[in-house]
């Protein structure tokens, strides 16, 4: 076993950190991508305009430089917004909250074309069918669509998600107390950054390896008629 | 006072995909009880025909009335007529039981779970209430053991009797039947027909699209020969079968039998 020389508990704390700002920001990425497909598949043109913008800006940019875009340019809007009250003391950001937009908003464009994809793959007949029942446009998409884009799109978005998994260090350059950054703090005391980056990578891989193993029980959780013993 | 015993009317149906004009001015009466088969060879308009009844395709012109209400139906802006009313639509369609030729049941759910769907979610009938009916109709069609299972369990034919189940649930006016037994192997196709022929001896008011020539024969109260988007003959079973009085009509029946 490796000697963390009384650090453990600093990697436990950045690791919870890394966890809570990846599952948050998938409940918003998957929520900006569920609403980019909607916006791409919509009758408006104006609407799909806008997503194609979202998806073809967002994917084209390194998702630090996203990071950067939100941390020091919402810092520079908040400050500019409180200057208007008289305010015009230094405002940061949160750093987690900064985190959490831009790999959301990463994310949601990735998960954009995902579930487009996926709703597309739905046969016409499903929707046919409710509405010919009488269903209201909306009961159809959550109640009979919804369910079976989710099959659709579970590995591919679980693909998604291990790389925002691993998207979530580079939040730690605008100060956010990680994994990586409470490895680099204990390497910097102990000189040993073997050591701290190796703990690091186990985490990781750990994390992902969780990750990869939810998303397999999440597929046979949604596939229901490959269990039916009858 | 609307007349209760007509149970379906349409009135002069257009419909055109581009410049290919596919329906040509379809009008067509049904009563209650009736059983009416249309018949007629590949692209001659028969499920566009029935698609526009609930609106699954928008005609360009026409009137279709269901037990007295009349659909309302305005110009959209592509030219074709579209619901006046979302909330109309809906109920109506609540009313009018659609077969599709590829069943289309919702593979995410079981077999009960398809049934109960609409009554629960669209009439607004408790859980128990709709279980309750289901579970008859699961009866009826013979697939009561199979509540639990999904639609990919099942074969061709038995997932066919389910969406007749589905369709019954919502207790509908008029039943229309778009080939439901096209998409079925042979050997499945007399366990759906049974099913119908049960229906149609309960007085089920039906418009069934189908090349089952001696069903049609049998079930129909009035068979109809659509020919290029236009009615070429309509009549009884033994009018059109035996004694067409369409050339066309007539090669048909010698082909399909
Ligand atoms: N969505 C569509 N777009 C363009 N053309 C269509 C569309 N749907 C149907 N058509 C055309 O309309 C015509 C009538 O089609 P329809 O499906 O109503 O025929 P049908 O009588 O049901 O034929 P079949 O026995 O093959 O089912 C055909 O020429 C078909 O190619
Ligand atoms: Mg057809």
């Amino acid at each position: 076993m490796i000697d963390l020389h009384g650090f453990g508990h600093l990697l436990l704390a950045g690791t919870w950190v890394t966890v809570k700002l990846a599952l948050v920001s998938l409940f918003f990425g998957l929520i900006f991508g569920l609403l980019g497909a909607s916006a791409k598949l919509s009758k408006y043109k104006f609407l799909r305009w806008m997503a194609t913008g979202y998806t073809t800006i967002v994917r084209g940019i390194p998702e630090l430089l996203i990071v950067f875009a939100i941390y020091f340019g919402g810092s520079a809007l908040l400050m500019s917004v409180a200057s208007l009250f008289g305010y015009e003391d230094y405002i940061e950001v949160n750093p987690f909250m900064a985190g959490v937009a831009a790999l959301s908003i990463a994310f949601g464009a990735y998960a954009t074309e995902v579930f487009r994809m996926a709703i597309l793959s739905i046969p016409q007949g499903q929707w046919e069918s409710a509405q010919a029942l009488g269903m209201t446009p909306a009961k159809t998409f959550s109640r009979i669509i919804l369910p079976q884009v989710w099959r659709v799109a579970l590995p591919g978005l679980g693909n998604l998600f291990q790389v925002l998994m691993k998207d979530t260090a580079l939040v730690s350059v605008v100060g956010l107390q990680d994994i990586i950054r409470q490895a680099s703090t204990a390497v910097s005391s102990t000189n040993e950054p073997f050591t701290f980056y190796l703990a690091a990578a186990c985490i990781y891989l750990v994390l992902t390896a969780f990750a990869t193993a939810g998303t397999l029980w999440m597929e046979r959780a949604c596939t229901p008629q490959a269990r039916y013993k009858g | 006072m609307p007349d209760t015993s007509i149970a379906l009317e349409l009135t002069d149906i257009h419909k055109s995909y581009g410049s290919l004009e596919v329906l040509k001015g379809v009008s067509l009466k049904a009563n209650d009880g009736d059983v009416i088969s249309i018949l007629g060879s590949s692209g001659s308009g028969k499920s566009t025909l029935l698609r526009c009844i609930n609106l699954l395709e928008q005609p360009a012109k026409g009137r279709v009335v269901i037990g007295g209400e009349e659909l309302q139906l305005k110009p959209g802006k592509s030219g074709e007529l579209e619901a006046a009313s979302r909330k109309q639509l809906e109920s109506m369609r609540s009313r009018i039981g659609f077969v599709f030729q590829s069943f289309n049941l919702w593979p995410h759910k079981t077999i009960l779970g398809n049934i109960i769907e609409a009554p629960m979610h669209v009439l607004k009938q408790s859980r128990e209430q709709a279980v309750e009916r289901a579970e008859g109709l699961l009866k009826k069609v013979g697939l009561y053991e199979k509540r639990d299972a999904y639609p990919g369990n099942l074969s061709g034919g038995q997932q066919q009797r389910v969406a007749i189940a589905r369709a019954l649930a919502m207790d509908p006016q008029v039943l229309l039947f778009d080939e439901p037994t096209s998409a079925l192997d042979p050997e499945l196709v007399n366990e759906v027909l049974s099913v119908m022929r049960e229906l149609a001896d309960e007085g089920r008011t039906m418009l069934i699209v189908t090349h089952e020539m001696r069903f049609a024969r049998d079930v129909s109260s009035q068979v109809v020969f659509l020919h290029q988007g236009q009615i070429e003959e309509i009549g009884t079973p033994e009018e059109v079968f035996d004694n067409p009085k369409s050339q066309r009509v007539r090669d048909f029946m010698s082909s399909h039998s």
